[in-house]
Parts: C-alpha cells; structure tokens; sequence
C-alpha cells in the first residue's frame, strides 16, 4: 500500500519536472511489477494465510515470519557467497598453474556447523511453544461453542452439539468466541482449512477423531476449502465461515430451531418436494439428514459450497440462478458428488424451477 | 583386492567355464549383464517414463492455465496427478539414478564390474516391467485416482472402484523389487570390490553417496512392500487393514507410507549431492573442500532421515508431543544440509571455476537447492505447517527440491560423465541453451506456487474459481512449465545430434578428471580396466596426474579377465513377475469368455507367471554359469 | 579362476569354502544385507499387527482363538530345525557332504512338520472359528504375518531341498558352499522371527 502511494508521489514530482518521462518510467516499472507482484501476493483477506483474521492464523504467520526472517538471511548469505566465488573465482584465458589444493578448515566448518544449530533452535523454541499453545481444544471449556465437523464427499455438515441443530456449508459462529471443534468423516478423508482464521486439521474417521480450536475476533465471511484429496470435486469442496455478533448468533439458532415447515405453497410441489427431496435432505425437523440440511438455505452464501449468491452478479450469481444451476444438473456443477439428477428423479424442468425459487426464498429471519 | 582374486592362478586351467555366447542387436540387450549396458537401459527406460511424467506435468499446467477450465475433467486430472507424482519419482529419476550408478560407480572404485551383475539385470528388468504395468493402467480401464500418496480411505476399492489403485500397488511392487535389488548391488559393490588402496574414506563422493543411498533403500524400501502388500490384501481379497468398518486403521497407511516416504527423498537427493560434489571439484580444479565432513553430513542426512516421517502427517492429529519432536528432528536435518552447501561454495573458493554446462547445472543448483531447502525448515514448523500443509508451498517446496535440487544435478551428471558413457561430447551450445531455459522455466514455474499456496490454494485442486486473485500467478506458472519443456526438447536434440558425430572423446575430455573413470577410455572397454588400479590416495588419478604420470599404476600384471556370462534369464523372471501381477490383479473380475474367467479367477494365470520366474531361478540354481574369460593375447589387440 | 569341481574331486576344499572365492563372499555378504531388509519388512508387519490386534470386530479375540500346544509344539519343531541346520553347516566345514546332505534332510522334514502344523492350525480357524482373512482388522493382520512368515518357511524348504539335489549332482563345491551357507543363514532367521511371532502374537494375545 505504501509502495504505491510512494510510487505516485515520486511520479507526480517527476511528472511536474516534465523531464526525461520516460527514464522515470523505466526507472519505476520494476518496482511498479514487485509492489504488483508484492499485493497480489498478499491474497484476498477473507482467504489469505498472509492476512490473518483471528489469533490461531497470527500465531501461524507470526512463526513463518520469524522462519522467512531466518531463511532470507541464510539465503543472503549462500547467494552472496555464490555470487562471489563465480565472479571471482572464474578461470582466466591462458591460466594453467594448479590452484592450490585445500583440504577443509576445521575453524570454518565448526562455525558453518555451529550458527545453523543456533538458528535451528531459535526457530525450535517458538515452534514448540505454539505447538503446545496450538494443543488446547476448548473441549472442556464450558464458554466455548461446540461444533461437530463432519466432512462429505463433497460438502460439509456442522452441528452445534450444545444447542441440537445441525447445518450445511455455512458455519455461523459468534465472533470473539472459542469454538471448540470434534471433526470427523462420514467416508474418506478430507481436511477442514479456513486459512485465514486457522491452520487445517483432518477430517479422519471414528477411532482417530481430531480436536481443535480457533475464534474469529471480527464480524466477516471467510472462505473454507478441504485440503485433503477426496476424490474428484476435491477442489470444489468450499465453505464459508460466517462470524456474526453474539446477539446474531443466539437469534440464529433460534430460528433454526423452531420447527419451521414451510414446504412450498403448491401443494403439488410441496408433495413432490417432500417424496423426493426429503428422502435425504433436512428442512427443519422434516426429511432425513443423509445429505446436507437445507434449513434457511435461502440466507446461505453459496449454493454447493461453491457457487456463491451474489445479487449484483459480481462474484457470483442470484441464488435462484445458482439453485436452477445445480437442480438442472448437479455433476456439471460439481463431478462425482452423490446427489441424484432431479431429472433422473423424474422432476420437470418446471417442477425443478418451482424448488428453486422455493428454495431461493427459504430464509432465516 | 577384488579382482586380484580372478587372476591369483596364472595357469587358469579351466578357460572358458563354456562357450561364449555372444549376442548382438535386441537380444544383446536383453541378455546384457554388463553393467556399462544396463546404465543405458536405465537411461533409456528412465528418459522415456520421464518424458511421460513431463507430459503429464504439461497437461496439469494447461488445466490451471485458467479458473474453471473445462480442459480436463476432474477424475481425468487427479489420475493425471497421481501418474505424474508416481511416474517422477519411481519410474522417471530413480532409474536416472540407477543408470548414472551404474555407469560410474563400478569405474570409479576402479572395479570391472558389480558385485551381482546377474541381480544388477534383473532389477532392471523388473523396474522396466513393474513401469509398464503400471503405465497400462491407462489403457486398461483407468489409471490410479488417489495421489501418489495413495491415502486410505479413498484408495480402497470402496471410493477407487476401478483397477486404477491395484495397477499402482502391483505396478509399484514390482518396480521397488528392482530397486531393492539395485540397493543390496551397490552396497555390496562398495563394500568388496573397491580397488586395492580405495579405502573407504578415499572413495569419490559420488560413490559415499550411492553407499548411504543403497543403505537406505535397504532399510525404507520393505517398509512400502509391507504397505503395498496391505493395501492390495485390502483391494483385492477382502482384507481389513484400513477398513474402518472392519476395525481397520487409515492412519496406519499414512505411517507406513511415510516412513518408507521420507526416506525416499534422501534416496532421490544423495546422489545429486554425490554429482555435485564431483563436478564442482572437477571444473574448480581444486579438491572438494571439507571431504570427510561431507562424509558425515550424508552419513548423518540418512539416519535424521528415518526419524522424521511423521512431519508429513503434522494435520493428521497426532497431538502436541509428536508434532513438537518430528519438528525439531525435522530442523536439524538443515545443519548437515548446510555444510554441504558451505563446502561446496569453499570448494570454489581460490579455484579456477569453468562454466562448461556440467559446472552451470551445479552451480545453479546450489542457489536453487538452498532455496527449497529453507523452505523445507518453514515446513518444518508444525504450527505453521498447518497453514502451509497441503497447499501450492508444499507443491512448490518439493519441486524445489526434486527438480531444483535431484533433476539439476542429474543434467549435471549426464552432461558430465555422457562422454564416458557414450564416447561422444553433447554440444556445449546446446546445453547451455538446456540450461538457461530450463532453470529459468523452473523458477517461473514453482517459484510463485509459494504465494499461491499462501494466499489459499490448495494443491492437487482440478481447477479453483475466479476472484481469489490465483489467476495470474497460475498462467505464469503454466508459462514456466512449457518453458522447462522447451529445456527438455533441446536436451534431446542436442542428444539426438551428438549421436550422429563420431564417437572420439577422450579419456579425460574434461581434461580435469580427478577420478578413476576418466583413467580408461571413453567409453570404457567391456572389462573397464585392463589391469587394476593402484589407487593411492583421495582423487587417484589427479594425484597422479600432478605426480607427472598420464595414467594409473597397475595393482596387478596384465592377466586374463573373468567376465560373467550373459543371460536371458533376468528378464524371463520379470516377463514372469509380470503376469503373476496382472494375473493377480484380474483374479476377482467376471469376463466374457469362460476359459480367461477360469484362468485368472482361479489364479491359473498368477500361478504361470509365478512357475516362469520360479522355474528360471531353479535354471539359475541348477546350471552353473562359470563366466569366461579374456584372455591377455585379445586384451593385447586392443587399442587402450 | 579357481576351478571348484577339479577340487572336490581332489577333496581340497579350503577349510570355509564358502567364503573361497570373491563370488562366494559376495553372495554371503549380499545375503546379509539382504536380511537386513527382510528385518524391516517383518518389522512393519509386527508394527501393523501390534496395531491392530485388538481391533477384533466382534469376531474372536486372540484369547478365545489361541491353542498354545500346538504352537509350542511347532516352536519347538522349527528350533531343533535351526539346531540341525548348524549341524550341516559343521558338517560342511569338516567336509562331509553325505553328513551334510543327510542334516539338511533332517533340517527339511522338520520344516515340512512345521509348515503342516500351520496349515492344520489355520484351517481349524477358518473352519470351527469363523476366523478367515477377511473377519476382521485383527484377523487380516494375523493372518498376513504368520503367513508371510509360513511363506518364508516354504520357499526355504523348497530351496534347501534344491541345493540338496544339486549337490547329488555336483558335490560340495565352492560353487554349492555358498549356497548351502546362505540358505543356513536365510533358516536361521526364519526361526529368529518365528520367535517374535510366538512372543508377540501367541503369548501376547494370550495374556494381553
């Protein structure tokens, strides 16, 4: 950021001399592509390990801070070694004599010996620390909100295990609190990662089950992906992170508590609705939960993880689109995933487009 | 020592044990135990299943060139993934290695050949043969979907249901055999069959190198048969091993997997240490600097090397204690990498340094391998690890160590010793053009798939959404990986051209030789040496070339040669090995006709494959193959 | 060159012929090594059998399953085994080689004993236990040690059974010296793991 206004500043300077343009510009576009390539490099801030948003991502980027710090000086001093024994040391045209042969320098290796040792255990120190740091779970802790992580090929289930409610592809949680998590698999292995809230820790099935923490201090989105090979829509297995206010949170679950069943209002629909799509879906406390609950699907970020509800048509699309999108043919969207085609089903492309506006309306107060 | 034992009885009463048989063309090189053959079989067969992994590579890139490209679909890329992870590392550098051993080793402890040339071929022949199977997979009803890494559950036959995985269990079993082989060759090579005056601690560093790597093949190899055999158990009869159902255990895959994993990184990077190390010295013409401290550190990498596996499963879960002490291991494995790193910068140092295009690939490979491995000591961190873990960094670490570190020093190496291979000298033009484009597609490639792993990106993704600002550094990376395979094209010319000229280099093209191979003709005769060498201290023939001499001093009178016979023998027991597997693999599958189905489902088929490799042994146990011999008259009529 | 057969018909054979000739050192040492990996390969499959043996899936434990008689019983055939082979290797060094075709005969039957009291005893588990391959985590890895393990056992039988007939046609040799050394070398360590195996799948599961 300071790079570019820097940047501007100096131009402008230039620009009002109104001398030699072009050299400045020659001068500057270097630096313009590395302040480019430094800003970019950053990410986005709701995704990026490079702008953590809550304490477990600081602590992470806080020790790849002090490795990159050691490394870019061991770096520093092997290329400028390098760079100056082949300048250097280049034989010259006609230079024949034999160069005396060394056989080591007991001085130089215990030193080269000794300084990466102490670098090692300047690093180790902090790294065992926030290990240990990074072991605490929340488990026990009796403010912490509990949430359990089922991973799914491809798409996540979260239920709040405290409060009886279980939801899908969203995990809503308060911002400023510990949510203390019990992650698990319903098949294969998958890992949960919100990078810019937390490192990942794997999905692995009964037997293995993993614990972990992390909170999100600010209000905000964060963007969730699986990080273990699952299988085909392994790359398109997103979720969103979604940090509310506790007020927020608390009206959240209520509503997804009460009992609502609002099934479409064309009776027609509402039974095909409920013969076909509550045979694995959830709505309130109808249908069955062997694929992901769809309660208040209408207030979610994205429909599938990945095709996200975005009314200006900027990052995404309206969600009755996305809906119409994966109801017309869920493997386009997303390969190898186990929902059947609604059409296999028997559903009409009207039928089909009656669930999605149903569905695109389907909110949470 | 060791050859002296052949020539102890001048009067040689037996002569030939039988007739020689000698072959020519294909059934040359099938019937070959000469090891000087077999380091171009594995070059050959190498080059070619790296030349599939690299088009593979390809592939991959232009899927990413774009969000949500629809050039391959998701399952085609993640067997893309899997074969191109697998094919690198077993099929593509591996036998790179194995043919530079080959063509070195035995020359270089001036020896006239392998401790087991019989063995020698049969690995081979089984790396060939386990490669092909696995290779088939893509025209047998689908290649392996579940990573190189092969993690359970998704490689069991519940989530792969093709034959994909039991193409890499069986394919992969077949081909470690061939390593292991390989591995107890070499060692047993060093051990006893260095010549008189090579003691252990004036071996060149190309041969301590193949000596720890050997030794760890050893040790790390059976591990992954176990894992494979488990697997397979599990796929194919019905095992439980990592069926969760079952009481079975995933995690222990991961284990296993690694502890023979981790290793394997050492197997594959020691050797391009030994290259540098003889390069550098060899075009600083000075000695390598710190010798017996190079000793240790590889000796000291390949211990630290069993004890860290579990670096890779720090997201596993493994709790606080475990993560504490694999990172810490982890880290000190950077300490006897660093004085590696010193010793060759101070072995420059006060030399005359040419930049002949062996000398660029290894002087570009420190700066190159320096940088992954600091990256490896970020990894190394489990707290931040779980950020890095499974990410483009990962991605883009490992290639700075398999490519940066293992690939350029295999360019190093062929360049190198292609002379003393081949007896011809490959365009020093061209493969200064290999190197600039191929170092330069390299950074541009994996350099910024650091950031790309930062910023969010997952690896082994077939493809990610826009707006998550991956979309240039992707398309530059792409860029980078065609410039690499520009790199590559103008290796094979410049290969392809150089075979056309005469065969005229020298015994010492370099002219700065410090080690024995460039003591006898290039290429070497069958017998390597006519007489043993006299081996006098580290750097033999250097010090005798500073000593006034042109060549080495003999150990022994000219003499007649015990040579071993070739035979079809090795690779009958793999054709066997082969369709054992495939029998094996097929065993459980219905078929359309009712002879093939009572063939393979009552394992008729693994039973044939099995009585060809079995019943060749026997024929190996059975009749004695004495060798035979050259006699000092035809010795004598060449000209050396 | 030496020349092996011209010797033994002399019956000159140096005092360890095994160790005669470089091809024959190399094979010993080359042997070892190879051991070394068979080390780690028994190593992984304790280490997954240890892992697993209490992951039983309802189906019988290693308590309800084990009938120790017997297994001492073949412990018991498989260590005077080891005992007669290093009977046919002193044998072979005072250069008997009837004394040493007939230990290794010796060594053999009991081999065959060994292996037969394990094929009895895993079809008693598969026929009265319901204990097959695929019962359970614990049953699969059972069955994958103590088989590979009986493997080992079979083609070591079927090897020395080989040198024994090569040897009726050639005699002792440095060629068949290092044969019959290495395949001495290769018993013995069938019968080191059969030891662990006894420790660690029979007593353990019985106790544990």
């Amino acid at each position: 950021m300071t790079g570019k206004i820097q940047k501007s500043t100096n131009s402008e300077k230039r620009g009002r001399l109104m001398m030699k343009t072009w050299q400045a510009v020659k001068r500057l576009l270097p630096m313009t592509a590395i302040f480019g390539l430094i800003l970019a490099g950053c990410g986005r801030e709701d995704l990026s390990v490079l702008r953590p948003q809550g304490p477990a991502a600081e602590s992470s980027l806080g020790l790849m801070k002090l490795s990159i710090a050691i490394m870019v000086v061991v770096l520093l001093i092997v290329f400028s070694i390098a760079a100056y024994v082949i300048i250097r040391f280049r034989r010259k045209p006609g230079q024949q004599e034999i160069p005396k042969q060394v056989e080591g320098n007991f001085k130089l290796e215990v030193l080269w010996t000794v300084i990466p040792l102490i670098l090692v255990v300047v690093l180790a120190v902090p790294t065992v620390k926030a290990v240990f740091a990074a072991g605490n779970d929340h488990a026990n802790d009796k403010n912490a909100i509990k949430v359990k992580v089922t991973g799914h090929q491809f798409w996540w289930e979260f239920e709040y295990t405290d409060y009886g409610v279980k939801t899908a592809q969203d995990l809503v949680i308060p911002k400023g609190k510990d949510i203390a998590f019990e992650l698990t698999t319903a098949d294969v292995l998958h890992s949960f990662w919100v990078p810019s809230l937390s490192g990942k820790i794997d999905t692995n099935p009964a037997g293995t089950i993993n614990r972990f923490s992390f909170s999100a201090p600010n209000e905000g989105v964060y963007r969730g992906k699986c990080a273990e090979l699952c299988g085909p829509s392994h790359g398109l297995m997103e979720f969103k992170v979604k940090s509310v206010s506790e007020d927020a949170f608390e009206q959240w679950i209520a509503s997804m508590k009460s009992p609502v069943a609002v099934l479409p209002e064309d009776p027609e629909l509402a039974k095909t609705f409920k013969n076909q799509c509550l045979k694995c879906h959830a709505i309130g406390d109808q249908g069955l939960a062997v694929g992901p609950n769809l309660t208040g699907i209408g207030s979610r970020e994205a429909i599938a993880g990945i095709l996200l509800n975005d009314d200006t048509g900027v990052d995404g699309a309206p969600i009755e689109e996305n809906l119409k999108t994966w109801l017309h043919d869920p493997q386009s969207v997303k390969p190898g995933n186990l929902m059947p085609n609604p059409k296999d089903l028997g559903l009409s492309d009207a039928e089909i487009d009656g669930i999605a506006a149903y569905l695109a309306n389907y909110t949470l107060d | 020592m060791a050859q002296a034992a052949h020539t102890l009885n001048p009067s040689k009463p037996l002569g030939h044990g039988h007739s020689v048989k000698r072959h020519t063309g294909l059934m040359d090189w099938i019937t070959t135990v000469d090891h000087k053959k077999i380091a171009i079989l594995y070059l050959i067969a190498g080059g070619l299943f790296f030349g599939i992994g690299g088009f593979e590579a390809i592939l991959i890139r232009i899927q990413l060139i774009k969000p949500m490209n629809s050039f391959l679909d998701a399952q085609t890329f993640n067997e893309l993934i899997t074969m191109h992870g697998t094919t690198m590392i077993f099929l593509g550098v591996m036998p790179v290695i194995f043919a530079l051993m080959n063509a070195v080793i035995p020359l270089q402890i001036g020896a006239r050949d392998v401790a087991f040339p019989f063995l020698n071929a049969l690995g081979f022949w089984t790396f060939l043969f386990g490669g092909i199977l696995l290779n088939l997979s893509w025209v047998m009803g689908g290649a392996p979907d579940a990573g190189w890494t092969a993690y359970t559950p998704l490689s069991t036959s519940t989530y792969s249901t093709t034959h994909g995985v039991d193409f890499y269990t069986i394919g992969l079993q077949i081909a470690g055999l061939g390593t292991l082989i390989g591995g107890i060759n070499f060692l047993a090579t060093i051990i006893t069959m260095r010549a008189p005056g090579m003691s252990f601690m004036r071996m060149p560093m190309f041969a301590w190198t193949t000596f720890i790597t050997s030794a760890i093949i050893l040790f790390a190899f059976p591990a992954i048969t176990v894992g494979l055999v488990l697997l397979t158990f599990d796929r194919i009869i019905g095992a439980n091993f990592f069926e969760v159902g079952a009481g079975g255990n995933p995690i222990l895959w991961q284990h296993i997997f690694w502890i023979f994993g981790h290793p394997e990184v050492y197997i594959l990077i020691l050797p391009a240490f030994g290259i540098i190390s003889e390069v550098i010295p060899t075009f600083a013409r000075k000695r390598l600097f710190g010798y017996s401290s190079m000793v240790f550190a590889t000796i000291l990498i390949a211990f630290l090397g069993f004890m860290v596996w579990a670096h890779h499963m720090f997201t596993t879960g493994l709790g606080p204690v475990a993560n504490a002490l694999f990172s810490v291991s982890t880290m000190l494995i950077a300490v006897p990498t660093g004085i590696k790193i010193f010793n060759w910068l101070l072995t420059m140092w006060g030399g005359q340094v040419r930049f002949t295009t062996p000398n660029l690939f290894a002087v570009g490979f420190i700066p190159t391998f320096t940088m992954g491995g600091v990256t490896g000591v970020m990894l190394a961190s489990a707290p931040a690890d779980f950020q890095f873990h499974d990410t483009y960094f990962v991605v883009a670490h490992f290639h700075y160590v398999i490519v940066g570190g293992l690939v350029l020093g295999l360019f190093a190496g062929l360049h190198y010793w292609w002379p003393k291979m081949f007896g011809r000298m490959l365009s020093e033009k061209l493969g200064k053009w290999t190197f600039w484009t191929f170092i330069l597609g390299f950074h541009l490639t994996f350099f910024v798939q650091h950031f790309l792993g930062l910023m969010g990106m997952q690896r082994r993704v077939f493809t990610y959404l826009p707006n998550q600002h991956f979309d240039v550094l992707n398309l530059v990376s792409t860029i980078g990986a065609f410039l690499m395979g520009v790199g590559m094209i103008i290796f094979l010319t410049n290969i392809f051209l150089t075979s056309r000229k005469p065969a005229d280099a020298a015994a010492d093209p370099w002219e700065d030789g410090r080690t024995l191979e460039w003591s006898i003709p290039s290429p070497p005769p069958e017998y390597n040496f006519k007489q043993t060498p006299l081996v006098r201290g580290i750097d033999a023939f250097w010090k005798e070339k500073t000593a006034g001499h042109t060549e080495m001093t003999p150990a022994e009178p000219v003499g007649s040669i015990h040579m071993p016979s070739a035979t079809m023998l090795p690779f009958l027991m793999s054709v066997g090995i082969f369709i054992a597997g495939l029998g094996f693999m097929f065993s459980r599958d219905e078929f359309k006709s009712d002879f093939v189905g009572f063939m393979f489902n009552n394992y008729l088929v693994t039973a044939i494959g099995l009585l060809i490799t079995f019943g060749s042994m026997l024929m190996r146990s059975l009749f004695d193959d004495q060798g035979w011999h050259i006699e000092p008259e035809e010795l004598e009529g060449e000209q050396i | 060159m030496t020349t092996p057969h011209a010797e033994a018909a002399n019956n000159t054979l140096p005092y360890e012929p095994e160790k005669a000739t470089l091809e024959g050192r190399n094979k010993v040492l080359g042997f070892w090594l190879f051991l070394g990996g068979e080390a780690v390969l028994f190593g992984t499959l304790f280490a997954t059998f240890l892992a697993l043996r209490n992951q039983t899936n309802d189906g019988p434990t290693a308590n309800e399953l084990f009938h120790l008689p017997l297994v001492a019983a073949a412990t018991f055939i498989l260590l005077v085994s080891s005992l007669t082979s290093v009977f046919a290797i002193q044998a072979m060094h005072r250069n008997r080689p009837a004394l040493l075709r007939n230990w290794l005969l010796v060594t053999v039957g009991l081999g065959l004993g060994f292996l037969i009291l394990e094929i009895y005893e895993f079809s008693q588990y598969i026929r009265h236990e319901e204990f097959g391959m695929t019962t359970s985590a614990f049953s699969s890895a059972f069955y994958t040690l103590v088989g590979f393990h009986g493997a080992h056992v079979a083609f070591g039988i079927l090897w020395i059974f080989v040198l024994i007939l090569q040897m009726s046609r050639k005699g002792l040799t440095v060629v068949t010296a290092p044969k019959v050394y290495v395949s001495a070398i290769y018993w013995h360590f069938i019968d080191v793991v059969w030891v662990f195996i006894f420790t660690v799948v029979y007593l353990l599961g019985k106790v544990g």
